[in-house]
């Protein structure tokens, strides 16, 4: 049987290449620097506020500031408006914890057709799943290590 | 006082652009899809706290590297690295605890718009 | 090995009807299509059922255009892009009709067409509806992304068509005859690049059309216009490369239905894509040409990128497909 492999032509794969059209370079890192410094502001914005009127510090601090730039990821997908600056920014929307919101509640939306719990609650995590696996699984990890590390020294 | 305020924000906007514009770089030079690019820098977040990096980062710029996910993977490793401290208990659940408020924010937020709001066909 | 087919009766195309979202409308051809939607939902609670409900409407239409009664109708053949196509499935349901259910990706319209021809041709049936749909945000959901989610379209793009287009073929009456048709094979030069479907697919509709004229001994001067069916931009123009090496030269004759509906853009996005794309041109644009004798011989090349979403998260690569159908007044 023939696989993928004894398929390439390797001469049209490069012409392929040669001819297909570049991302703009320079537009598009720029763009993701602008909207990924204002995401980033807006957050420094909200921690200033928390900090000056709730008098909230470190970790406690750090959540809620999460918590909102989550809220407005959510809320901008809601609004539709999230898909529009993700087209424009690029890397600067997706990296953001805004961007991470965009990812949960974009495929939570799509499949509400499909029901409320195998469409909602089951899609929720098709882009998003794999950050919560390996971001918990590496910080056990991490946890493990440093609990050996300290018993040892 | 007033300065200092800007210059916060100068610092949260160019740090915080930096990391964005790496990864527009990984968009441009890979094939690499957005869900790949919020798990690896969910990583290097975790690993640069891990050797005791992140920290200084977060220091510097504030909420420029606490807003990018990465800022998230710091979370998870300091909480573990704290709990290590504890007990062996702590050093498993210690990451999650610290992260919890964004999980469920994300999980709350995520089926509240669901409800509420159907999603869109584009036209460009 | 026999690939093209000689149809000695010669079916006609009597009729033909058209729908399209409002993205396709703003385009070039908008003053063609039958019947423009204001809403990609259609009034629908779910883009499935209004990529079946466009469907429906193109079918019905046609054959109200070919003036025939639903009970003259012998068969329906169509397809589309969704898992099981159920989009054409759930369309034909409205019909007490025998249905053919056909996928080659976006090569299924000239796949109907030849599926229909020859049942047609042999004398089998009197009258055979070949139709196709494809919707954007249905495929995008099964081959992409959730529409809300923020990531970018890479330059080399296509946009899927959010259209329906539905063909009347008859063994008697007035319109273009189907002369023709060469079956294509799979082709597939290893590009792995679910974004790059013009150059997944260029080897294919290269190969079809060189055998098309290997085995008819005609040349692309004999045809007025050869319409591949969604190369796109990039595409396109990989197929004129790929044939000029070959000596056959398409430059003045050679158009492309996914370059034809939208207006484009070359550096942000190639062009539209779909199983709709090539059967809204042709049941709009072209047909309406013809009709009027302005495009007198027709070669339709429909070209299909064979992946799903599965087998490309294996990293298989993309299997091109195009069949040809030509067609003359």
């Amino acid at each position: 049987m023939k696989t993928s492999e004894n398929c390439i032509n390797r001469n049209y794969l490069n012409y392929v290449k040669s001819v297909c059209p570049k991302t703009k370079e320079k537009r598009s890192l720029f763009r993701a620097f602008l909207v990924g410094g204002i995401i980033c502001s807006i957050g420094q914005a909200i921690r200033l506020i928390f900090e000056s009127l709730l008098g909230l510090a470190g970790d406690e601090l750090a959540a809620y500031v999460s918590m909102v730039m989550i809220f407005l990821g959510a809320f901008l997908t809601g609004l539709g408006v999230y898909d529009r600056i993700g087209k424009f920014a690029g890397g600067g929307s997706i990296v953001p914890i805004t961007g991470f919101a965009n990812s949960v509640v974009s495929p939570a939306m799509e499949f509400k057709t499909e029901g409320y719990v195998y469409g909602v609650a089951s899609k929720m995590f098709i882009i998003a799943g794999p950050i919560i696996v390996f971001g918990v699984a590496s910080s056990v990890l991490v946890g493990i290590l440093y609990f050996i590390g300290y018993r040892i020294f | 006082m007033v300065w200092e305020t800007i210059f916060m924000f100068l610092k949260a906007f160019a740090v915080g652009g930096a990391i964005c514009t790496i990864a527009q770089l990984l968009i441009n030079y890979t094939k690499i899809t957005s869900g790949k690019i919020l798990v690896s820098f969910l990583l290097a977040g975790i690993v640069l706290q891990a050797i005791g990096v992140y920290q200084y980062i977060v220091d510097f710029a504030g909420a420029g590297a606490t807003v990018p996910i990465s800022g998230f993977g710091y979370l998870l490793a300091k909480g573990a690295m704290e709990g290590a401290k504890e007990s062996l208990f702590m050093a498993i659940t210690g990451g999650l605890t610290s992260a919890a408020m964004g999980v469920t924010a994300a999980i709350v937020f995520g089926y509240f718009f669901a409800l509420i709001c159907k999603s869109r066909s584009k036209k460009n | 090995m026999t690939r093209t087919i000689f149809f000695k009766n010669q079916p006609r195309i009597v009729g033909t009807s058209s729908v399209a979202g409002p993205k396709e409308c703003a385009g070039s051809i908008k003053e063609y299509i039958q019947t423009k939607l204001e809403n990609d939902d259609y009034g629908e609670k779910s883009f499935e059922k209004a990529e079946s409900r466009m469907l429906y409407t193109a079918i019905k239409n046609s054959i109200i255009n070919a003036k025939r009664k639903e009970d003259e109708i012998d068969a329906i053949v169509a397809g589309d892009l969704l898992n099981q196509i159920t989009s054409s499935t759930f369309a034909t349901r409205n019909f007490s009709v025998a249905y053919l259910g056909v996928y080659n990706a976006c090569a299924t319209f000239t796949e109907a067409l030849t599926v229909g021809a020859m049942l047609v041709d042999g004398k089998y049936m009197n009258n055979v509806v070949c139709a196709t749909s494809s919707h954007f945000a249905s495929a995008e959901r099964q081959y992409r992304y959730p529409l809300e989610l923020g990531c970018t379209r890479p330059p080399q793009s296509q946009w899927t068509v959010t259209g329906a287009g539905s063909c009347v073929l008859s063994a008697n009456g007035t319109g273009p005859k189907i002369t023709c048709a060469t079956i294509g094979k799979i082709v597939d030069y290893g590009v792995t690049d679910a974004n790059n479907m013009g150059a997944a697919m260029a080897p294919a509709a290269a190969d079809t059309i060189l055998r098309h004229f290997k085995d008819t001994g005609l040349s692309p001067s004999d045809y007025d216009l050869i319409a591949s069916g969604d190369l796109g931009a990039l595409g396109s123009r990989i197929l004129k490369d790929l044939v000029w090496e070959k000596g056959v030269n398409l430059e003045k004759r050679h158009v492309d239905c996914g370059e034809l509906v939208y207006n484009l853009i070359e550096s942000e996005f190639q062009g539209g894509s779909g199983a709709g794309c090539s059967s809204l041109v042709f049941s709009s644009y072209l047909y309406t040409k013809m009709k009027e004798k302005k495009i007198k011989r027709l070669l339709l090349v429909a070209t299909g990128a064979l992946l799903s979403s599965t087998s490309s998260q294996q990293g298989e690569s993309i299997p091109g497909i195009a069949h040809a159908v030509s067609m003359e007044v």
